[in-house]
């Protein structure tokens, strides 16, 4: 492993009077790989957390094969197809936005966010039609759960299915509406025009956390709605 | 090959240490500064370093008798619960790598802060929320669970143990981004001419024990939540009656909390490998060895965890993965202890404070590394299992090892993080009744513990009684000294000399600089052209040396 | 508490007090305070022993190498000396990584082969059902018709039994040091220990999975007899009726250790996990809802069959229903025991 961080001398000149320079770094090249590998890091933990619930999941699965299969047929394949395509589309809208600001097209940013941001609030809407309608037929986690005074018997041990469904697409949600809200102050900051083709790790970033979203959401989908 | 020394304080006063740069109570609370944040973390973790310290001894004043004295059962399972607890989310895990790692990593590396210095000072209000919450729950309800929070006990028990596991939750993520920092400081800032292979071993080991902290603590955090959602919602993950398995907590839990006690220790062994170099004048003797057991220790730490539950009832198999694994740890740790006692070899040894702490260490250490082996032997870890001996084990690892680590890294540091020197005399009477006072505390333990004496009883067979009042009274005698070595080093900071840059005639960069340094710490980027253990009172002609 | 070792083991089950119902002597050695009662016990001490030789060579090599070299390498009184450039040596870097690794490999399948023998329970082994709860064991023998005991396991000498565990409530470990075994003793699923007793005697029994308050309380007994005398033994145990002689009263004692009442019910005033017995009848106590009781025969019927539907406050529902494990007869009794305890 060589010397592998920034101390060439390129750019110095232009870097001396980059005001996005911050003090500790010596060349933006060393600040942008920093922040990359910093994302990259962040990006490995938010795997692993999800991996523990993952992990449950599939202990979940490994006891209660039947009920999990019939648990499942109440979850809405469309809503969930639906999202799917969502997202994928915003992942698409994302990734168009940072290439858009490494031609440094600061506009076309703009936009690209704007039209992320609706796809986010689209899934969220979706995804809100579907709580709603969980909660009307009880089918909640845990101790909560009263399916059955509604209507609806399912064998064996739902409400554990039902607890980590929430769990999972929960846990996605609120890195989804984190995702909207750090988009929004993205928009913004492009609004000012801090962003150009020298310096747009902070949207690379935010495009690397969405892709993320999305990436996880394409494991959430099959496993909790085509299980079978 | 030529030293990476910079030549001494080239531009003496010129600019004001860190300390007084800036003024003001604001200048800290907001501070971006490493070093400031350091002290931050250093004034935390001694806080609740006394706290539970504190509940260790009012534990071992129960115990001088067999049956119940001055605690009620439930009072002494919560005073046992908070002493692990705050010891281990809010003392030992940020202890080294948060107060000592902040303060030295720049430094050693030759840059003039952490890569993401405003990420550090989230970290410290994310350290201090959780604080908050532990306390929270010690004011309201308490907590009664263990530091381990077993299911399905701490679904079921009374007590606040969403507070507290809340609390725990958030402390993990100020593990993940003060982890997350140093990952990207060692790779990205340092210095020119610093590559792999010149930086210093405690650099070596904050990296490797980052690298555990990111990789482990998420799952950590999921564990936790999956045990908040069961506690409020019951969703039946690990709850018994509701068709869940406990056990399956157990390997949650263990998956983190194992890679865990080596986020404890490894900073540890990078201040011992700092300490002998320096205080011997030697080069540390290999290197690459210490350097990559490291991280074959980080490596290995992830698939030990099953030794936690030999026997849970875990597969026979599982049982003897586990136990292998766990021996495969024991090869790099002692490869790590034989090299610094080589390194003292044809030393020039100087007797001060932070070298007596790391002969102390290698002593209790080694003690502490050799019962581990019992403890892997599968047959018997079932009859040692929950007992007196792993209590004593695991403090020999976490006191003698981390701790002592840690007090005499603070005296190797001392100098340069307040600029006082400390009375030595008074240094070397602390770490003699620390070091006496903690071997009679838990060598006796061992005993205790192959006889039979469970853990967390606050009442006991008479039989036990002897050996439980010798360890208690060590319990004093290890107390006392860390009151005085507290006393002394307080002291200093009021009384004691003014620091020289270089008081120890240390060759890693942190020395270079003036003591307390300046805030971009140094002058002007050091330039590294050689190894950070190339002491000038080597003599090089005296053998052949092959580089 | 030292005279305990000397004393016989039947003199001192007469003499436990009745608030610690599990404290045998532990052994007659002054060297060590546990007996070796299984041939996994007498097996395992020789691999400890092993164990400890190794770790004692190891350990003062180690620590006499740095006390000679911090002695022979001390630092001049004035100035340093030269010091050595010596930065590695791979030769005896292998050495030192290939021997412990040796030794971790002997260590690591001799503690294998013991392990299998441990987990592997003969097929003639004698069942007997292990039940924890919060605080106590219940043990109960297939082979006798409707005995359970509480903390008290009796076994023949040289005969395998094979323990069935499960816990009511959370996890638990049962262990035996005089045999050197435990296993944690889980809820919602079973787990085995099996071991053959070769030495006669009363060996402790305690739990080891921390399980709550009165988890120090949770240590019971283990009776080991001759064969010949295992049958009787373990009849006269079982049996609980009140004899032609007995009172009311005493006959009330011997029902309250064998629900293992004490663990968290006294008799000196001290409140534990539950109230005290002392003064208990007849008093006046006040519920969670704010409604008042008094302490009577219908009262503390109603709370050893239906624990939880009445509790005082400051109390939390912990106590385990003994609905199906007491008769009238030995309620009524409990009943004049408690009456008794003014």
């Amino acid at each position: 492993m060589s010397n592998d961080h920034a101390h060439a001398p390129a750019h110095v000149d232009d870097d001396e009077h980059n005001p996005h320079l911050a003090h500790h770094f010596d060349t933006m090249g060393q600040q942008t790989a920093s922040a990359k590998l910093g994302m990259w890091l962040f990006l490995a933990t938010e795997i692993l957390m999800f991996s523990g619930l993952f992990l449950a999941y599939f202990i979940l699965r490994m006891f209660y094969p039947e009920m999990v299969l019939e648990a499942h047929e109440h979850l809405s394949k469309w809503a969930g197809g639906i999202n799917t395509v969502v997202l994928l589309s915003s992942s698409y809208t994302m990734a168009l936005g940072v290439r858009s600001i490494q031609l440094g097209d600061a506009k076309k940013l703009r936009l690209m966010l704007v039209l992320t941001m609706l796809c986010g609030c689209i899934f969220m809407v979706v995804k809100y039609f579907e709580y709603s309608a969980k909660f009307e037929h009880g089918m909640l986690p845990g101790k909560f759960y009263s399916a059955h005074l509604h209507g609806y018997e399912i064998e064996g041990l739902p409400h554990i299915f039902f607890g980590v469904y929430f769990l999972m697409t929960g846990l996605h949600g609120v890195h989804v509406v984190i995702g909207l809200a750090i988009m929004l102050w993205m928009f913004i900051r492009a609004g000012r025009g801090e962003f150009s083709a020298k310096n747009y790790v902070a949207i690379e970033n935010t495009g690397l956390y969405w892709h993320l979203v999305d990436l996880v959401w394409i494991f959430l989908f099959p496993l909790l709605y085509l299980v079978k | 090959m030529s030293t990476a020394v910079q030549s001494q304080d080239p531009h003496p006063a010129v600019e004001p240490s860190y300390l007084v740069s800036k003024r003001g109570l604001m200048s800290w609370l907001v501070t971006v500064d490493h070093k400031r944040l350091g002290l931050m973390y250093l004034a935390s973790v001694m806080f609740f370093f006394l706290i539970a310290g504190i509940l260790a001894i009012v534990l071992r004043t129960e115990l001088f008798t067999p049956d119940q004295d001055f605690m009620s059962a439930q009072t002494y399972n919560q005073v046992f619960t908070l002493h692990g607890a705050i010891m281990v989310f809010l003392f030992i895990i940020p202890s080294v790598p948060a107060a000592l790692g902040n303060f030295l990593l720049p430094l050693m590396l030759g840059a003039k802060d952490v890569a993401f210095p405003r990420l550090n000072l989230l970290s410290f209000y994310v350290y201090s929320v959780a604080a908050v919450f532990l306390i929270v729950a010690i004011l309201t309800s308490g907590l009664d669970t263990g530091w381990t929070f077993y299911t399905p006990y701490s679904t079921s028990t009374g007590t606040a143990v969403i507070t507290a596991t809340a609390g725990v939750f958030i402390a993990g993520f100020s593990s993940i981004l003060t982890g997350l920092n140093f990952v990207v400081t060692v790779h990205k800032m340092r210095a020119p001419g610093m590559n792999w292979n010149r930086m210093p071993l405690f650099v070596w080991a904050i990296y490797s024990t980052a690298v555990i902290q990111v990789l482990a603590t998420p799952v950590l955090a999921i564990t936790l939540l999956l045990l908040i959602v069961e506690r409020s919602l019951g969703i039946g993950i690990f709850d018994p009656a509701m068709g869940g398995d406990p056990v399956l907590f157990q390997h949650f839990f263990w998956f983190y909390s194992h890679p865990a006690v080596y986020i404890m220790i490894l900073p540890g062994f990078g201040i011992i490998s700092e300490i002998i170099t320096v205080h011997s004048r030697k080069h540390i003797f290999g290197y690459k060895a210490i350097a990559l057991s490291s991280v074959a220790i980080a490596v290995i730490s992830f698939v030990v965890w099953g030794h936690h539950l030999f026997v849970s009832g875990q597969s026979e198999l599982a049982g003897v993965l586990f136990s292998f694994l766990t021996f495969a740890v024991g090869v790099p740790t002692a490869i790590k202890v034989f090299s610094w006692v080589a390194t003292l070899y044809g030393g020039s040894i100087q007797y001060n404070t932070a070298c007596w702490y790391g002969m102390a260490f290698l002593w209790t250490f080694t003690v502490g590394g050799l019962t581990g082996l019992p403890l892997s032997t599968l047959a018997i870890d079932v009859h040692l299992h929950d007992t007196y001996f792993v209590v004593a084990h695991f403090h020999y690892v976490m006191v003698g090892g981390t701790v002592v680590a840690f007090i005499g890294g603070l005296h190797h540091w001392w100098p340069k993080m307040t600029g006082r020197m400390f009375n030595e005399t008074a240094g070397k009477w602390g770490c003699l009744l620390v070091f006496v006072g903690f071997n009679v505390t838990f060598m006796t333990q061992f005993f205790l513990g192959h006889q039979g004496m469970p853990r967390r009883y606050y009442a006991y067979l008479p039989e036990y009684q002897v050996m439980h009042q010798v360890s208690t009274i060590g319990s004093y005698i290890l107390a006392l000294g860390l009151l005085w070595t507290l006393i002394y080093l307080l002291h200093s900071l009021w009384k004691g000399d003014k620091a020289p840059s270089n008081p120890w005639g240390a060759v890693t960069l942190e020395w270079q600089t003036q003591s307390p340094p300046i805030e971009h710490n140094f002058h002007e980027t050091p330039h590294i052209h050689g190894s950070p253990y190339d002491f000038p009172e080597i003599d090089k002609s005296a053998g052949a040396l092959h580089h | 508490m030292l005279f305990s070792l000397l004393i016989a083991p039947a003199a001192a089950e007469a003499a436990l007090p009745p608030s610690n119902p599990g404290t045998p002597p532990m052994s007659d050695s002054p060297w060590s305070l546990l007996p070796a009662a299984s041939a996994n016990a007498e097996a395992l001490d020789t691999l400890y022993i092993f164990f400890w030789i190794l770790c004692g060579v190891a350990f003062v090599g180690m620590i006499g190498v740095q006390a000679y070299f911090m002695w022979k390498y001390k630092k001049p009184a004035h100035g340093h000396a030269k010091t050595s450039p010596l930065t590695h040596n791979g030769k005896l870097e292998f050495i030192w990584s290939a021997i412990p690794t040796v030794f971790f490999v002997i260590l690591f399948i001799w503690g294998e082969v013991e392990y299998m023998k441990q987990v592997t329970p003969p097929p003639d082994a004698m069942d007997v059902r292990v039940t924890g709860q919060k605080w106590s064991w219940t043990i109960e023998y297939p082979e006798v018709k409707g005995c359970s005991l509480t903390n008290d396991l009796y076994v023949p000498v040289g005969q395998p039994m094979r323990l069935t565990m499960t816990s009511v409530d959370v996890i638990h470990s049962f262990y035996l040091p005089a045999f050197r075994l435990k296993k944690d003793v889980v809820p919602g699923r079973y787990t085995v220990l099996w071991f053959e007793a070769t030495k006669a005697g009363l060996y402790p029994l305690m739990c080891t999975e921390y399980c709550g308050d009165e988890h120090s309380s949770m240590v019971g007994r283990v009776h080991v007899v001759p064969q010949e005398e295992y049958q009787a033994v373990l009849a006269k145990a079982c049996e609980l009726k009140q004899g032609d002689a007995e009172t009311a009263e005493d006959f009330g004692a011997r029902v309250v250790t064998r629900g293992g009442c004490a663990s968290c019910h006294t008799t000196d005033g001290t409140v534990k996990t539950g109230p005290s017995f002392k003064g208990l009848f007849g008093k006046t106590e006040t519920l969670a809802d704010g409604s008042t009781i008094t302490v009577d025969e219908n009262y503390i019927r109603e709370s050893i069959l239906e624990p939880n539907a009445k509790i005082v406050s400051g109390f939390s529902p912990q106590m385990p229903s003994f609905a199906g494990r007491f008769d009238d007869k030995q309620i009524a009794a409990l009943i004049a025991y408690i009456k008794a305890q003014k």
